[in-house]
């Protein structure tokens, strides 16, 4: 089963988010870049099939700058056998479309069996992007998927509905988006860390991929401004006695933030 | 120029979803001069009450292919709508399916989609919203480019449903999908109940959710004491609580968990990590107990209790009894 998972890499959680001062753009000034929390998952879910079924590779790409080279070769000291690293100017300024078209790209040219993606990439919290690779493959897809068994032709998942879950099946190819839940991520060993020296790592220009400047330029969503939300004051303390505590706080839910 | 919205009405078990009649009603309340226009996929009991939001003129189609939520399938039979209502904005939730279904058409339309969007405003006959990013640690300002249509969902329970005016109707048509039944390449194979009635804590008016401090699976029942005396409630977890294999992971809040926007939360030994904030914070109102009153957690709470939620809890939970019973 030969496998791709898409990688993005994004701001830590801990992030302490700053704002330009034109508020055009979020500082990334002294913040640490990881993988996306998801896309740990989908990575070792990849892993895991591979390891199930004794056979196939895995090929793990990312679109980004230099700062993404770190992030390709921790997967493939995972377990990744090859990584794609997507890089060209023309790919700074496009939005979830320009990406999707490239990921779509590179996976046309590796053909695969089934494309593994974070169910969203925290920090710009779209959660649109698999979808769109899906629809751009023509392949039939699987979100947020919480369990995954696979066999030759088809893949059987439990993904998550609004209030609830459901068992669906997918012919293959197929993609899925990979939910917290599914698997817990492994930690890279020294064995691992020294193989990936020597796994592919290719840089790929959009020219590799066959993709022209209006495929690119065509940028339909702008972030025009950011800012930070209003502060939240500080808590009213209530302290004392337990019953005369939550006595009090109920009748204030009740007449002074009249939310019950 | 008066412009053409198009919403997308999602349904479960044939009944109109409530994030739907919001995306309605947020979407007239914008521009009322705009032609508002619903689409419904699949069976529908009460697809004519959407005059009753609003809608101008609903789009049905109806196949066997759309029996179950498939997200192919489903933007095809959407696609099918746009052609012929041409809008200048395709509107919906960003519920679980609506994210998809809206991924899927954008990539169709050659377009990408402004997802899960908070705010809405109608500036020169343009739409610009406001999305939260960095899991609501900042805000940004989003505008479309390019000719129409656009694409956008909004955070359900954000924006609040009109009362119906049930006085007015308008025309239903059925539109013609080219896509035969059955060609569903996602199929269905079960749903899995949740294993009780519960309500899905991104739906609730009240979320109750319950930290490390919970210290095992079984004081889980405390909360679920309390959820079970207010109405519209649901319980929530922090990850500590999760990883910790209290509770399964479909209740925890936060970065990588569910984003909830309740009229209330109240956070019961919940230390206000940042990734738990990003989840929650823009819960009307917050309530958290913790009993180390230095907790972040009061730093963005409106009310706090300092105590021991073994002690308080139960409390509560007699207190909202009182006051909802009388
Ligand atoms: C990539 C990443 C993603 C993450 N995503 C999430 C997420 O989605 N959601 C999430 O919640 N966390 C997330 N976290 C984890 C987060 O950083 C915190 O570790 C977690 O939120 C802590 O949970 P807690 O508040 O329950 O536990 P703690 O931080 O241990 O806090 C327990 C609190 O309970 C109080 N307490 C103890 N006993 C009592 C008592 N008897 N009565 C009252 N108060 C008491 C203590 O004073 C303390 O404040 C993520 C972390 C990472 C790295
Ligand atoms: N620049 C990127 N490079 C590789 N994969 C990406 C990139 N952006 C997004 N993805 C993938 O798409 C998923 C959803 O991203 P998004 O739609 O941006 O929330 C991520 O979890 C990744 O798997």
């Amino acid at each position: 089963m030969n496998l791709v998972v898409c990688l993005k890499q994004v701001f830590s959680t801990e992030a302490k988010i700053r704002i330009s001062p034109d508020g055009r753009a979020v500082s990334d000034e002294g913040v640490e870049w990881v993988m996306s929390p998801y896309d740990e998952y989908a990575l070792e879910e990849a892993i895991r099939i591979k390891e199930a079924t004794g056979a196939g590779t895995i090929i793990a790409i990312s679109i980004g700058p230099d700062r993404c080279t770190p992030m390709l070769r921790s997967a493939l000291a995972l377990g990744a056998d090859r990584a794609l690293h997507l890089k060209d100017p023309m790919f700074d300024s496009v939005d979830a479309l320009g990406v999707a078209r490239a990921l779509a790209a590179a996976i046309r040219r590796n053909p695969c069996d089934m494309v593994l993606f974070g169910r969203m990439g925290v920090g710009m919290d779209q959660g649109v992007i698999p979808a769109m690779v899906a629809e751009l493959l023509g392949a039939p897809m699987a979100g947020l998927v919480v369990k995954i068994t696979v066999d030759a032709e088809k893949v059987r998942c439990v993904r998550e509905i609004d209030g609830g879950s459901e068992v669906v099946e997918m012919a293959l190819p197929a993609v899925v988006t990979a939910q917290k839940g599914l698997n817990e991520p492994r930690i890279a060993n020294l064995k691992g860390i020294m193989a990936a020296k020597k796994k592919p790592l290719d840089l790929l220009t959009a020219a590799d991929l066959g993709l022209a400047a209006p495929d690119l330029q065509d940028v339909r969503l702008v972030h025009e401004s950011y800012e930070l939300p209003a502060p939240r004051t500080a808590a009213r303390l209530l302290q004392g006695d337990p019953a005369d505590t939550a006595r009090q706080l109920v009748q204030i839910l009740r007449n002074e933030a009249k939310v019950i | 120029m008066a412009k053409t919205i198009l919403v997308f009405i999602e349904t479960r078990e044939s009944k109109i979803r409530k994030s739907s009649i919001e995306a309605l009603s947020a979407a007239r309340r914008l521009a009322p001069e705009n032609t508002l226009a619903a689409a419904v996929l699949g069976p529908c009991d009460d697809a004519a009450t959407l005059a009753h939001y609003g809608a101008g003129q609903v789009y049905t189609v109806n196949s066997g292919s759309l029996a179950s939520f498939s997200a192919d399938m489903y933007s095809a039979g959407l696609n099918a709508i746009v052609e012929m209502v041409k809008p200048d904005y395709i509107a919906g939730s960003a519920t679980i399916f609506g994210r998809e279904l809206f991924g899927r058409l954008a990539a169709k339309l050659g377009r990408t989609p402004a997802s899960d969007c908070v705010e809405m405003h109608w500036n020169n006959g343009e739409i610009k919203l406001v999305r939260p990013v960095y899991s609501g640690k900042a805000r940004s300002t989003v505008s479309f480019r390019g000719d129409p249509p656009s694409l956008f969902t909004l955070r359900p329970n954000v924006f609040p449903a009109d009362s119906p005016d049930v006085s007015r109707s308008c025309e239903v048509s059925a539109v013609e999908m080219a896509i035969q039944a059955g060609t569903a390449s996602v199929t269905l194979v079960e749903v899995l109940k949740p294993d009780t009635a519960e309500l899905d804590a991104s739906e609730a008016q009240v979320v109750v959710s319950g930290g490390r401090a919970m210290k095992g699976p079984d004081n889980f029942e405390i909360l679920r004491k309390l959820v079970s005396v207010i109405p519209n409630a649901a319980l929530g977890a922090s990850r500590a609580a999760v990883d910790s294999g209290w509770i399964d992971h479909h209740y925890q809040v936060g970065q990588t968990g569910k984003v909830v926007s309740p009229q209330l939360y109240i956070a019961c030994g919940i230390s206000g990590a940042i990734q738990h904030l990003a989840g929650m914070s823009s819960s009307k109102c917050i309530v958290a107990v913790n009993k180390d009153p230095e907790a972040p957690i009061f730093k963005v709470a409106d009310y706090g209790i300092v105590g021991d939620l073994f002690e308080i809890v139960p409390k509560l939970t007699e207190e909202f009894k009182k006051l909802l019973a009388s």
